[in-house]
């Protein structure tokens, strides 16, 4: 497993609740588009911010499989929600992207590449189990024989300020995949908030230049050896809620295990209930798959390609001449979670899931994945 | 076939002068036209396509009648009489090309409910004379009386996907109408699913994409208006609406039972739904069953056990 060193933070300082505007200010001064939580259709979205007034403060969400409700908190929180129907993927690896075009004239064919998006972008709430999908992602394009251009542009613009989760949905498993709640990876600024008797002010770190260079123009105190031991105690919460939690499991031997179940009737069980929508696949913070289509206007004169999120849910994600290799839901579904669970491991040296549960909340029938695992470790001892 | 359009990396320009342009033309049968009017809707690209084809026979747009045979012939409507059960074969034996456009089309329709009942009773019902109505007991897809080279799944179409089988057409290529989920575009969207969020019932992931998600777009569940998609699998969802978001029966029957009621996978769900009648102590309600996702203020799905 590819466990990546983060580099040294600096000690952790003081920012007040009240003067988190600040920091959105100074990102934005400094050129950053600033994207993060906000309140949309009734769930905590992604998007463009302005300011800390866009925040979906006193929110949170409750979450089972198939199941996502927001809910009012008893506090004034930012940051007090787990995690929605979006990733940050979206940014980074847009659903839809135009890879080329071309325009023929006079006999003549002219290929245009189109101009990438570069604007810099800061991302706001990037939570522990999200780093580390990232930190997948970036194997995923970055490294090997083909590193994906349009991608590394958009990720070497990115600026992350990273929260550490002190309570956890009851889907999150980040604590079984050793990928949270503690933000343990590289990242510009790290913050803890802590909202408790009347305080209400965040923990701040800086991972980066860029991110000092931010903090050095907010109104900081340095913190108390009471509010770091606070912070810590934040933290376990949410490491208690999920190890207590009904989706806690050993993830050590995923791999062996998945390896020798190609053939356990639970693929044929999760088959009957699965509709192969590929919901899962879209949610899910490091599916990376896409198709491309090319496509001509009436005169033929201009054509396009385009690249667009696709899923090994799908008839075509298999289609060579004569038919999908993986005509049913009970390959499909076996190729989902053993891609995500162990084959991933031998392509790019670490688990394709960082138990963020978002296929589980945002699956529409509820299929749960840790139940799955479950199920296929239950049946082979049966 | 022609050769027109054929891409070559040179000569496109003489090839098109030389041959005649391919020949379209546009076929009713029972239908409500809708989908013929997604095509008169391309107001922006009617001229580039008048200027690509032969517009041979539309009697929507123009009584021009130009005779057979024809390189693609779109097809709209099902087959409910013997009349047409006859001209299909004629538009088949004239037609190089042919490409169902709609629901009715491609899956019989919404006058496919007459399927489930008694036609003779209908016609006794409406008609001062029901002895002068001939029609046949059923509502079929083309697909049921000639081969089909491509059907456009749609209540009505969506006019971007005709142009691109047109242009598909034209080109040579395959036309990209992706046989996935509508979830995959509510998803490609950034949409917020209807169904977790909200609690609201939704067809979209058994439902064949090319509206674009467009309901959930709007808080709604979707209303299966493209029909079944590839592999799709409808017991689980009907479970999932009955046992988590408070769906009856009924709403089941009216979610399946719609435009494309004859498409076999949503045939054999609303017969399955129905039928758990007679052994379950769970009878149909009678009302008027709202279709999925018309009460987004309903009482919310409770979590999931
Ligand atoms: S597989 Fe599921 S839990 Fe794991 S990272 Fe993907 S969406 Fe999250
Ligand atoms: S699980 Fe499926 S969609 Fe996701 S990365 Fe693997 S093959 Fe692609
Ligand atoms: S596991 Fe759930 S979300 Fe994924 S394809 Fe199956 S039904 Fe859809
Ligand atoms: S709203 Fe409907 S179409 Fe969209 S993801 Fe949810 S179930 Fe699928």
């Amino acid at each position: 497993m590819v466990t990546p060193m983060a580099t040294e933070k600096s000690p952790p300082r003081i920012l007040a609740a009240a003067d988190l505007d600040l920091l959105i200010q100074a990102l934005r001064s400094a050129g950053y588009r600033v994207v993060g939580p906000v309140l949309a259709d009734q769930a905590i979205v992604y998007d463009e911010i302005a300011g800390a007034d866009d925040l979906p403060q006193g929110w949170t969400d409750e979450q089972e499989k198939g199941f996502y409700r927001l809910r009012r908190r008893h506090d004034p929180a930012y940051f007090g929600y787990a995690v929605g129907p979006h990733s940050w993927k979206k940014y980074l690896h847009p659903p839809r992207r135009q890879v080329w075009r071309a325009h023929q004239s006079n006999g003549n064919l002219e290929i245009e590449l189109p101009a990438e998006d570069s604007q810099a972008t800061a991302f706001l709430g990037v939570r522990s189990c999200e780093l580390h999908a990232i930190a997948i992602q970036d194997r995923v394009f970055l490294t090997g024989r083909y590193p994906n251009g349009s991608y590394q542009n958009r990720r070497q613009k990115v600026f992350t300020v990273s929260v550490n989760c002190t309570s956890a949905a009851a889907t999150c498993f980040c604590q079984s995949m050793n990928t949270g709640p503690a933000v343990d990876l590289d990242c510009d600024l790290e913050m803890t908030e802590i909202v408790n008797a009347g305080e209400h002010y965040f923990l701040v770190r800086s991972g980066s230049d860029s991110g000092e260079a931010i903090l050095k123009q907010l109104p900081l105190l340095p913190a108390t050896a009471d509010q770091t031991e606070g912070e810590a105690a934040a933290i376990d919460n949410a490491v208690q809620q999920m190890k207590n939690g009904p989706r806690s499991f050993d993830s050590s031997d995923l791999q062996s295990l998945l390896y020798r179940n190609y053939d356990s009737p639970a693929w044929d069980q999760v088959a009957d209930r699965c509709l192969s929508c590929a919901n899962c696949t879209m949610a899910c913070p490091t599916c990376f798959c896409t198709t491309v289509e090319d496509t001509t206007d009436l005169s033929g004169q201009h054509a396009e390609r385009w690249e667009r999120w696709d899923s090994c849910f799908t008839g075509d994600f298999s289609h060579v001449h004569g038919g999908a290799i993986r005509p049913g839901t009970r390959s499909r579904y076996r190729q989902w979670l053993t891609h995500k669970l162990a084959t991933w491991i031998d392509q790019f040296g670490s688990s394709g899931c960082v138990g963020c549960g978002r296929c589980i909340a945002w699956c529409p029938v509820g299929i749960d994945l840790t139940e799955e695992v479950k199920r296929i470790r239950e049946l082979e001892q049966s | 076939m022609t050769e027109v359009g054929m891409v070559e990396t040179s000569g496109i320009e003489a090839s098109t002068a030389i041959e005649p342009p391919p020949k379209l033309a546009v076929w009713k049968f029972t239908s409500c036209d809708g989908c013929q009017l997604s095509l008169l809707d391309c107001e922006d690209e009617l001229l580039a396509l008048a200027q690509k084809v032969d517009i041979a026979y539309f009697m929507e747009a123009t009584s021009r009648q130009v005779a057979g045979p024809y390189d693609l012939s779109l097809v709209e409507g099902s087959i409910t009489t013997p009349d047409e059960a006859e001209r299909i074969q004629q538009v088949r034996r004239q037609s190089r090309t042919l490409v169902t456009i709609g629901a009715c089309a491609s899956a019989g329709g919404i006058q496919a409910l007459r399927n489930f009942a008694d036609v003779e009773e209908f016609t006794r019902l409406v008609y001062a004379h029901p002895e002068y109505i001939s029609t046949l007991s059923t509502s079929t897809p083309i697909s049921a009386h000639v081969p089909v080279d491509f059907e456009l799944q749609g209540c009505p179409i969506n006019k971007r996907q005709l142009l691109e089988v047109i242009s598909a057409f034209l080109h040579r290529r395959q036309p990209q109408i992706p046989a996935h989920s509508v979830c995959i575009d509510c998803k490609l969207q950034g949409n917020v699913c209807v169904m977790v969020a909200h609690g609201t019932p939704c067809l979209g992931p058994v439902t064949h994409a090319g509206c674009g998600a467009l309901c959930p777009g709007y808080h709604r569940g979707c209303y299966g208006c493209y029909g079944p998609k590839e592999n799709a699998n409808t017991a689980p969802l009907s479970h999932w609406w009955q046992t988590e978001l408070g769906a009856d029966r009924a709403d089941l029957i009216a979610g399946f039972r719609n435009m494309n009621a004859a498409a076999p996978v949503f045939l054999r769900e609303s017969l399955a739904v129905e039928n758990g009648a007679a052994t379950k102590a769970n009878p149909v309600p009678e009302k008027s069953a709202p279709g999925p996702g018309q009460n987004p203020d309903a009482p919310l799905g409770k979590p999931g056990p």
